[in-house]
């Protein structure tokens, strides 16, 4: 077998078993964002505060989704190991 | 099916030294920074006692970012606002570019982790001057000191995740709305054969949308994300 195409397409599959972390912040967002409709119920004046911390934790929740972008990206579009053989 | 997914593209060197490429980033940037200086310009010129217009306008971001840097890092850090005001709207307008034909600069990691690299700087310098150099260094011995090579390590994340978050957001939209027009551009010759092949008429709409989402709504939030979290962090640098 030609080593480029395997190592092509087993980066292909990597990638696309990288992107299962978005599971995780998926999960989390909207666990945060139910909470988040939940305090405003109990506490309408308090609208806006409570968006904006909600936005900050959603930011930082989904930075582990990024990584995982990242690194599909990187395994798609500038792969590192094709260049090897 | 033919879809092309490219980091920007370099136009020319500068000097004629090849390892200085002058990309479709830094040109971006530069037109962005050209726009931005012509509208501080344009709204501050000719100002009245009376705001009206366009000056009211103007005075109106000013106060706004004002009472968002107060409210976040509390007293005394109006020095901060012009700073957060700047990375908001470098942010806004770069990731906006989208919209005019143009590669947006924030879709490309230099851009964003330049950003993060000066918030860094920012947050470093307000911690050993709040808290001392001897304060600083023992802040990485908390809580027991076999904690000091994660410290460093979360430490190091701060910028790393800052520029990984904005970079991922905006390029990730660009790889989605790429792919999906050449999907569209396949479907329509499928199912529209009849036409040449240059006109795909399933383009129209759906991209629309998306672009409603993954340009003007990611580029408000991370441009939003970004110089909160750098006012939530340097506040914190001040403050502990």
């Amino acid at each position: 077998m030609d080593p480029k195409a395997f190592v092509a397409g087993m980066s292909a599959l990597g990638a696309g078993m990288a992107m299962i972390a978005g599971l995780g912040p998926g999960i989390g967002e909207g666990y945060a964002a139910g909470q988040a409709c939940s305090a405003i119920g109990r506490q309408p004046e308090a609208q806006g505060d409570i968006t904006r911390t909600m936005i900050l934790g959603i930011a930082m929740a989904e930075s582990t989704g990024i990584y995982a972008l990242v690194i599909a990206l990187i395994l798609l579009f500038a792969n590192p190991f094709v260049g090897q053989f | 099916m033919n879809v092309e997914i490219n980091g920007p593209k370099i136009l020319g060197y500068l000097f004629g030294n090849t390892n200085l490429p002058i990309t479709e980033t830094m040109r971006n940037s530069w037109i962005i920074m050209a726009f931005i200086l012509f509208l501080c310009i344009f709204l501050t010129h000719r100002m009245q006692k009376i705001p009206k217009g366009k000056q009211a306008l103007a005075e109106k971001a000013v106060l706004m970012i004002d009472g968002l840097v107060e409210s976040t890092m509390g007293e005394g850090c109006q020095a901060f606002s012009p700073y957060i005001m700047t990375l908001m709207m470098s942010s806004l307008f770069g990731s906006l570019a989208s919209l005019f034909w143009m590669r947006s600069t924030t879709a490309d990691l230099n851009t964003t982790l330049g950003w993060a690299i000066i918030t860094f700087v920012l947050i470093t310098f307000n911690k050993i001057k709040y808290g001392g150099i001897k304060g600083y260094l023992k802040g990485f011995l908390e809580p027991i000191f076999v904690m000091a090579p994660l410290n460093v390590l979360s430490e190091i994340a701060t910028p790393v995740s800052m520029s990984f978050r904005h970079f991922g957001n905006m390029a990730g939209g660009l790889v989605i709305t790429t792919l999906i027009m050449g999907a569209l551009k396949v479907l329509s010759n499928a199912v529209l054969g009849f036409l040449p092949d240059n006109i795909a008429l399933l383009q129209i709409g759906l991209p629309g949308v998306l672009s409603l989402y993954f340009d003007c709504f990611t580029a408000c939030m991370q441009a939003f994300i970004f110089s909160m979290l750098t006012m939530a962090y340097v506040g914190d640098a001040r403050n502990s």
